[in-house]
């Protein structure tokens, strides 16, 4: 598997996340992602945004057009800096938490990629790894 | 440069190695199969040759690099061509492999007084015919695997019909197995008439779904949540007993989905929705 | 910062989303409606979504609680045009929006509300 081009965003103020959906739909379309598939890695992207920015403070991704032979896809990596996910497990399943609403996000949007992957240390922040292939 | 001594075989015979080339071919059956005609075969020998010579001149016989790009994309386009056409792997394969006998046949006469260039040079040219099938080969294999991605495509396409039933009122009578990859093509499919007809009821008919098992059912429920959250109405219609029992043993709202035995009735129902009936005619004919 | 318009039609109030929201916008919006609501008295409210690519968690929650909100205030909420890959992706990801009422465009969703206020309280 190769990664022909990578770049990276950094998530600092609301206005970020705009440009960050924005970059994924462009990259999604350059890689010949169908509409529905483009909408669904553009609402997973915003929800890792938004959990990168209020319960990270603040992070980056960094996209990667992947070929492996004839397939093509698209990897987003969240990293951020923040308190961390105690408990991935939980936050990946369907479990609805209100408040922080940490559960829902991530629980949904993994639904919406092929694969994923959490590391998470309490203290030590966040790191969330997309892929979708085409 | 001892490299260079193979190019200069090809560049200096190129006409005789092109006709001992194409009798190759051709004494192997290829051109009994009407498929290819000798001037094509010709064309393509011609084509090939020139660009071997050149790219031997420049790179020597390194297939993977620079100087053979035009080489690899002749032989790329050369493999789509055979495999659209129904030729085999190995027929497409022989293409480059037939022309080793009158590249060897060439370099016993250059190097005649030369024995030990002579083995050196027969392996250059072995290596390098080789290298050169084995792309030919794969080069075959994608462009089948790009033909089947191709006609999967389609026939998911053709096996969604969406019918305008009445205005307002789409029917999509489902036939054979429904998958995921299916289910995501229907509801595109689906959800974009709707909005180009501006339909607000869609009848589902699955009497042509032989097995309903939990997971197709998801998949229907799924298409049915995705229409309502744009305003529209689904009706299941061909709903058999064990489907009945199926849909009750996911533990949905049955409220949520109208269900009915055939499509007259859902179809019935649908007008019955917007207001309309259908009645016999009264008075005369 | 801007905020985004609701105009008054009649009885109703339609809230046209155009733009690629972020989070501060659509608080502001939640805010900006009931104040409205109150203001005129409005029965019904239209948000129309046509135009939106993407509906995530957030502004999903957001719209249903423009829904809740406003049935407090005792008007009804039509949420109209979603989006074939919207819709597609808000059922992947496990949002139902129960509760809020759906139509094809803006026409259906008025008179989905009137139907919806002529038949009296749910």
């Amino acid at each position: 598997m190769v990664v022909v081009r990578r770049a990276a965003l950094e998530i600092r103020r609301e206005e970020d996340m705009v440009r960050v959906r924005r970059s994924v739909r462009q990259w999604a379309d350059e890689l010949g992602f169908g509409l529905v598939d483009q909408t669904k890695l553009v609402t997973a992207a915003s929800e890792l945004s938004r959990n990168a920015l209020v319960h990270g403070g603040g992070g980056t991704v960094v996209f990667e057009a992947l070929e492996d032979g004839p397939r093509r896809g698209l990897r987003l990596t969240f990293t951020d800096e923040g308190p961390g996910i105690p408990d991935v497990e939980l936050a990946l399943s369907d479990g609805y938490t209100t408040g922080s609403g940490l559960g829902f996000g991530l629980g949904g949007a993994k639904r919406l990629v092929n694969e994923v992957s959490i590391e998470s240390r309490r203290g030590a922040g966040t790191r969330v790894v997309m892929t979708r292939w085409k | 440069m001892a490299n260079g001594r193979l190019a200069q075989v090809l560049e200096r015979h190129r006409a005789q190695l092109s006709s001992d080339w194409i009798r190759e071919q051709t004494a192997d059956g290829v051109l009994r199969d009407t498929r290819i005609d000798e001037a094509e075969l010709r064309g393509q020998c011609d084509e090939f040759l020139a660009l071997l010579v050149r790219a031997t001149l420049e790179g020597g016989t390194n297939v993977s690099g620079p100087a053979f790009a035009p080489v690899r994309d002749m032989l790329e386009r050369m493999a789509r061509w055979r495999g659209e056409r129904g030729f085999t792997p190995s027929q497409t394969a022989l293409f480059v492999l037939s022309l080793k006998k009158p590249i060897f046949s060439r370099i016993r006469v250059d190097f005649e007084r030369e024995p030990g260039a002579l083995f050196q040079e027969i392996w250059r040219a072995t290596e390098l015919i080789d290298s050169l099938a084995l792309l030919t080969t794969e080069a075959f294999q994608r462009g089948r695997e790009a033909v089947i991605a191709r006609q999967q495509a389609e026939m998911l396409e053709l096996s969604t019909p969406v019918v305008k039933l009445w205005e307002g009122i789409l029917a999509l009578p489902l036939i054979g197995t429904l998958d995921s990859a299916r289910t995501q093509t229907v509801m595109e499919t689906l959800l974009q008439r709707v909005v180009e007809t501006g339909s607000e009821i869609v009848i589902i008919d699955i009497t042509g779904v032989p097995t309903v098992d939990t997971l197709v059912a998801q998949h229907l429920l799924k298409t049915v949540s995705a229409a309502r959250l744009m305003g529209v109405e689904c009706i299941i219609s061909g709903v058999r007993p064990q489907i009945a029992q199926t849909i009750v043993h996911l533990g949905v709202a049955l409220s949520d989905v109208i269900t009915k035995a055939n499509l007259a009735d859902a179809f019935k129902l649908a007008l019955s929705k917007r207001g309309m009936g259908i009645g016999a005619r009264t008075g005369g004919v | 910062m801007d905020r985004i318009p609701i105009l008054k039609m009649g009885a109703f109030l339609l809230v046209t989303i155009q733009v690629d929201m972020h989070d501060r916008l659509a608080m502001a919006l939640q805010d900006d409606l009931s104040n409205k609501i109150v203001e005129t008295g409005a029965r019904g409210v239209l948000i129309d979504i046509s135009s939106l690519e993407m509906v995530d968690s957030f502004i999903g929650r957001m719209i249903a609680n423009i829904a809740s909100v406003a049935r407090v205030l005792d008007a009804e909420t039509v949420v109209v045009g979603m989006r074939p890959a919207v819709a597609i992706t808000l059922v992947e990801l496990g949002l139902s929006l129960h509760g809020v009422r759906t139509a094809l465009d803006v026409e259906r969703g008025m008179e989905l509300l009137e139907t919806a206020l002529a038949d009296g309280p749910r």
